[in-house]
């Protein structure tokens, strides 16, 4: 594993050598992220969102154990409990605001790290493994943030449990069954609010494990760059200590202080108005709105509003929001450009924006009420949506030509340093 | 395989998607009742914004409009006499405030239930029993708890001013579909335009010990400022507490970067 000039550990302390002798858990961080790791010198700001994924779940983890000290999962004290940690807790607003932003910001860094990993083709051999844990992990943190979003049981919580469990019962005849087993009943109460916080509690660790795999696989062949031009020799790296634990010890401020602005000064801005009235099994809200994160997979749900080929537009719906999600396991395999960075990649980055933007009218799709022109614009986001990765990227990489690129990363760093100079000259 | 699968697929969803476009009608069913709703109205409060402070008397003054107005019908669950403290109360004025209540209990010696003196532990009572009594005596609506409304409606507190000063007749090019049924009032700021509460609050329907004239708007401000403080009673501390994080956090950030570009000095990335 990793490169032959890596670093080696070599404990000076007594006691430090007895435990390497008996536990090697020093050399383990040391090798994964101490100066152990080799890794490209040439990395820009968007490769500090792995670290911030990470900071942000131990955030989450951190804050929601502080929570489940003081919530009651049961439908009938569940909304006033939370009440009671923003009102009576010793800073309990504060952790609860803190939790409850914390999974915007979790899925805010993680958007960013998908789309960083998606422009420089960092999905692409030798990395699938690192890409397809990727995604296990983003399906994890989606289940752990619905069920999370339940568990206040205000008017959302239980109105988004309601059309999210709904999702089963498109399924035909076994659809129905399988989602009162899900539920533990008609709808979701009590028994439902029990298993989602069971759930909620355990998910994180489960997320917390694939992360170790997800760093394991990417230190085999080790971290991609902006370049997309694999590692040839030491000069092309730095130890990760202390070079990017310093840069990414920066990153990790920039985020605080996003963070903080949010917690702080507008707690409420990501959140909904309905979430602060009690869940009403009687009374449905005008506009049953998912969480800003679920918005473009929200709008896939609702553009399919037509029974084609005899199946019924709910089921299409369905099958089609799992299917967005689920082809970026295929990506590495649909992609198969040689070429990893857009940087050389003419065509394939004008696409690449196309879809930014389309993820992003989407979202806006997904917020919005199913009305006109809402719908129709769904539907023709989650054409490109589809035709992007299944249709476009598989001829793109085919058909394109790619510009001429540097023979190593240090090449590009020095070119890139003496066009620098002479712009500064000229 | 995966590629001419993938493109199978891919034309599949995309098949279905443009039936479906070609099968929705491009035009919204006609709603004439949006063109009849209003826009909450601004309203600017002591507590807004990054320098926000509690407006004591104002909050006070919102109480008492909380209290001889709209806890004739409202609850006010979540708000206990000792919370307010905050609004500028002493210890013995929140125990004589608290006094003045009569909350449930039950009889020590009987067990049959009863009623005594509120202290300064309790909540607020509620002014029916359960739902069923409140919707018998509203015509069939209940009428919210209010500890959370100013969180709990689109438009906040802006929402909670404007329909409390935006009673009127109904305008004369209003469809008779769209008119107030029996027992329903006409407000543009209510989403459904008609709302079961009548307008509750007429000008001198309370006296101030302050002096303040009790005009309709000055009341609705007032006791809106409440409700933004019963929603969130740490509102100004948490912003006080934020503009500290953020001084600390702007400090760790600076020096984070310069440690960032004394290590990366002497090497070109």
């Amino acid at each position: 594993m990793s490169f032959p000039w890596a670093k080696q550990y070599e404990p000076q302390q007594p006691l430090m050598k007895w435990l390497d002798e008996k536990l090697p858990l020093p050399r383990l961080v040391y090798n994964a992220i101490g100066a152990g790791y080799p890794v490209p010198r040439n990395l820009n700001y968007f490769w500090n969102f792995g670290v911030l994924a990470g900071a942000a779940l131990v955030i989450q983890i951190v804050t929601g154990i502080v929570l489940a000290m003081h919530y009651a999962a049961n439908a009938g004290v569940a909304f006033n409990s939370v009440e009671h940690i923003m009102r009576d807790v010793n800073a309990g607003w504060f952790i609860r605001y803190a939790h409850m932003n914390g999974a915007s910001m979790f899925f805010i860094v993680v958007y960013l790290h998908i789309f960083r990993g998606l422009y420089y083709g960092s999905y692409k051999a030798p990395r699938e493994m690192v890409w397809l844990l990727g995604v296990v992990i983003f399906l994890l943190m989606m289940a752990t943030a619905f069920m999370g979003y339940v568990l206040p049981w205000g008017q959302m919580s239980f109105w988004g449990a309601q059309v999210i469990t709904g999702f089963f019962s498109a399924i035909p005849i076994v659809g129905e069954p399988i989602r009162q087993w899900l539920l533990g009943g008609f709808a979701p109460d009590n028994a439902a609010l029990n298993r989602f916080f069971s759930l909620h509690y355990l998910l994180p660790f489960v997320i917390a494990g694939v992360i170790i795999l997800h760093i394991w696989a990417l230190h085999i062949p080790g971290s991609n760059n902006p370049t997309g031009i694999e590692v040839k020799d030491e000069q092309d790296t730095v130890p990760f200590h202390p070079y990017y634990t310093a840069k990414d010890g920066f990153g990790v401020g920039v985020f605080l202080l996003v963070f903080a602005a949010l917690t702080f000064f507008t707690p409420n801005l990501l959140g909904h108005a309905d979430n602060y009235i009690p869940a009403n099994p009687l009374s449905t809200p005008a506009h049953i709105v998912p969480e800003w994160y679920f918005w473009p997979f929200y709008a896939i749900l609702r553009a399919f509003t037509f029974n084609f080929l005899w199946i019924d537009a709910k089921l299409w719906g369905v099958i089609a929001m799992f299917a967005a999600i689920a082809l970026l396991f295929f990506l590495p395999w649909l992609d198969s450009s040689p070429v990893k960075s857009s940087t050389y990649r003419p065509l394939y980055r004008i696409f690449f924006w196309v879809l930014v933007a389309d993820v992003v009218l989407l979202a806006i799709c997904g917020k919005m009420p199913a009305e006109q022109p809402w719908v129709i614009l769904s539907q023709i986001g989650s054409i490109y949506y589809f035709a992007h990765f299944l249709i476009i990227l598989p001829i793109v990489s085919r058909i394109e030509r790619p510009l001429p690129m540097p023979n190593s990363i240090t090449e590009a760093v020095l070119a890139k340093h003496a066009d620098d100079k002479s712009a500064a000259t000229a | 395989m995966v590629r001419p699968l993938g493109f199978l697929v891919g034309l599949g969803f995309i098949t279905a998607l443009i039936f479906a476009i070609f099968t929705t009608p491009l035009k919204n069913e006609p709603n004439a009742a949006y063109s009849f709703v209003k826009h909450p109205r601004h309203l600017e409060l002591a507590s807004d914004g990054l320098m926000p402070h509690w407006d004591l008397a104002q909050l006070q003054r919102g109480m008492q409009v909380y209290k001889e107005v709209c806890s004739a019908c409202h609850s006010l669950n979540l708000v206990a006499f000792r919370n307010i403290q905050d609004l500028g109360y002493t210890e013995g004025q929140v125990k004589t405030f608290a006094k003045g209540f009569q909350v449930p209990s039950i009889n020590p010696d009987t067990g049959e239930p009863a009623t005594r003196d509120g202290l300064p532990s309790d909540y607020f009572p509620a002014p029916y029993a359960n739902d069923v009594a409140a919707r018998a005596a509203n015509n069939n609506a209940l009428p919210p708890d209010l500890s959370l409304i100013t969180k709990a409606r689109e438009g906040g507190k802006d929402y909670v001013y404007s329909l409390l000063t935006g009673y009127q007749n109904p305008p004369a090019n209003l469809p008779k579909e769209l008119r107030p049924g029996t027992g329903l009032h006409y407000n543009p700021y209510f989403p459904n335009l008609n709302l079961a509460m009548a307008k509750p609050l007429s000008d001198g329907q309370v006296t101030y010990a302050d002096g303040t004239k009790a005009t309709v708007d000055q009341m609705a401000k007032d006791v809106t400022a409440f409700l933004v403080w019963t929603a969130e009673p740490k509102l100004v501390k948490r912003v006080q507490v934020g503009w500290a994080v953020i001084g600390f956090l702007l400090i760790f950030t600076v020096l984070t970067y310069l440690s960032y570009r004394n290590i990366w000095a002497d090497k070109k990335h």
